[in-house]
């Protein structure tokens, strides 16, 4: 566990430099502020779906926080841009079963790609939560974009 | 730093004092450990996991509760053990009530406050009630323990909560103290000594000038009691709060000292049984302090743990714990201000300090930096520290924390400072 290597791989601090989809989307669907308050680490994160409702066609975000929260933020922005709802929610999952495996296990590169960085980040369980952050706030703007969406299918 | 200077501050306290300390002969991710996070709590030695065991093993029976042989045993140590903690701190064995922390002390007197504003406890509750027209005044620098009480009894009572602000570098003055404490003041609660940035309250001062206004004073003593001399009746307080766990004693227990009168006349926030004197269907008259607020059973072995550890404090001699701890606060003032691109809060070089540092490495996130001083073998502390509003108003958001305590060396400092001078580089941010 002395070795960091796993924990800060490559990947996560380069997009921790990137942040991707950092800064405030506008005219979002659904908006969510998702807060740590262990470390004080928040995001309040932005999406905008496409005309049928079912794409994640933008995602913005703003946020203050580790090193491993920035990078999560940005991974997921690259990942989940563009993907269909059920994708989105399948993808969040994927990135919470492999945070919680405590480092066991294999990662699924197949759908995860690059954000199988942070499988070394589950065997530090104080920082899990850091990089759930993001993904928990993704998680509420789709249900929230979702329950809008099907308010608005509602016959009147 | 010169070698006489380090083994100077080494040998201010017995060089044999780590043997007494098992829990810090251990390895921290491939290093030996340098525990430098005492001020969250601090790590026992023998003689009080001793203490404890051998009065669970020998003593314990159920303390004040019955008239048996084992009974007198148990209440004897678990009175004694207020006695010894008591003439620690200046008190009288009346003046200190156990609670389960720090925390609970605080909120034990707010809540008795709401209590006597909401009419309980007779005319001599008086003192505590407040109404639309008092004032409670804290500092910009409190923990969030002894903050949030206030906010809830100011929301409870009418009164308004109003705080002296503190000066860029977290510190403040009896000059910014008297820019808010007034004739509506109707009581000060501050820090004698703040968890993050080591700022030594001027208290007699503070107490002083809340008194003079007629105001009663709390002081949170949980960074002081531990680390100096200190005697609430020569300070003048008229309540005080401090925790076992920062002080080489156990969880679950920690200390209100209230001045005699005022604790027989605050309403206890907790009642139940031992509690009382007299009860009907109706209603209940309550013994006075200590009995009064100690509802239920009580932490007994915890309590003579706490002997055993201000037993071994006043072994030391608590003199010489101070002189040791200014020694470490001015080298890590001086070993964490001169490495390039960190910001070292809290006053200035020069000024007195408790022995901790927290700083800010701008660029990197508290939580980063604790992460590679972790993987060194270097326990610190990282995060707001229970003070969001102070972290505010310094322009920050967290930082990370070295606290020492008497077992601390040289050496564990200069390794914090070490890795300290590498996150930057580690994080590829340009010194």
């Amino acid at each position: 566990m002395s070795d960091l290597s796993g924990l800060y791989q490559e990947l996560i601090l380069d997009h921790s430099r990137r942040r991707l989809g950092d800064g405030e989307l506008a005219e979002p669907h659904a908006t969510h502020h998702e807060l740590n308050p262990t470390c004080g680490d928040e995001i309040t994160m932005g999406i905008r779906l496409d005309a049928s409702g079912t794409v994640l066609e933008a995602i913005g975000w703003t946020g203050d926080g580790c090193s491993i929260s920035m990078a999560s933020a940005s991974a997921l922005t690259e990942l989940a841009t563009g993907a269909d709802l059920e994708r989105v929610r399948t993808l969040v999952d994927e990135f919470r079963s492999m945070m919680r495996s405590k480092g066991a296990g294999e990662a699924n590169e197949e759908l995860l790609g690059d954000a199988i960085a942070f499988h070394g980040v589950s065997k530090y369980v104080m920082r899990v939560k850091c990089a759930m952050l993001a993904w928990v706030a993704l998680e509420a703007c789709v249900a929230s974009a979702s329950a809008s969406a099907s308010e608005a299918a509602e016959p009147a | 730093m010169t070698l006489d200077r380090t083994t100077a501050i080494d040998e201010l306290l017995p060089t044999t004092l780590r043997e007494d300390f098992p829990y810090l002969d251990q390895e921290l991710n491939g290093h030996p450990l340098a525990y430098l996070d005492s001020g969250a709590t601090a790590q026992r030695p023998i003689a009080v996991l001793d203490a404890e065991r051998a009065y669970l093993e020998h003593s314990n029976a159920a303390v004040h509760r019955g008239a048996s042989t084992l009974v007198g045993t148990s209440t004897s140590a678990f009175e004694e053990a207020r006695e010894t903690v008591a003439g620690f701190v200046g008190a009288g064995p009346r003046e200190i009530v156990w609670t389960e922390n720090a925390t609970d002390a605080i909120n034990m007197v707010a809540l008795g406050m709401a209590d006597a504003a909401a009419g309980l406890g007779g005319p001599e509750a008086d003192v505590f009630r407040l109404g639309a027209d008092d004032e409670i005044v804290v500092t910009e620098a409190e923990h969030h323990a002894d903050l949030i009480p206030w906010q809830r009894l100011a929301a409870k009572t009418g009164a308004t909560l109003r705080w002296i602000p503190v000066h860029d570098d977290g510190t403040w003055s009896i000059d910014d103290a008297a820019s808010v404490i007034g004739p509506r003041t109707r009581l000060v609660a501050f820090g004698h000594v703040s968890n993050v940035t080591g700022f030594v309250a001027p208290a007699a001062e503070v107490v002083e000038l809340a008194h003079r206004h007629g105001a009663l004073v709390l002081l949170d003593a949980c960074q002081s009691v531990p680390h100096r001399p200190t005697d609430f009746a020569a300070l003048g307080v008229d309540f005080a709060a401090f925790s076992a766990h920062k002080m080489l004693g156990p969880t679950g227990i920690g200390v209100l000292y209230g001045r005699e009168h005022l604790l027989d006349a605050l309403p206890p926030a907790r009642t139940g049984g031992s509690t009382i004197t007299t009860v009907t269907m109706e209603s209940a008259s309550f013994l006075p302090s200590p009995q009064r607020f100690e509802a239920g059973t009580q932490p007994v072995s915890q309590a003579v743990a706490l002997a055993e550890a201000v037993r071994y404090l006043d072994t030391l001699g608590m003199e010489q714990v101070h002189a040791h701890e200014s020694a470490l606060a001015e080298l890590l003032v001086d070993e964490t201000a001169r490495i390039p691109g960190i910001r070292l809060i809290g006053p200035a070089a020069g000024v007195e300090r408790a022995a901790l540092a927290s700083v800010d490495v701008p660029g990197v996130h508290a939580h980063d930096v604790g992460q590679f001083l972790d993987s060194q073998g270097i326990a610190v502390r990282v995060g707001h520290h229970c003070a969001q509003p102070l972290h505010r108003r310094l322009g920050l958001r967290a930082t990370t924390r070295a606290s020492a305590y008497v077992y601390t060396t040289t050496d564990e400092i200069h390794r914090f400072a070490a890795a300290l001078a590498e996150v930057r580089r580690f994080f590829g941010v340009d010194a």
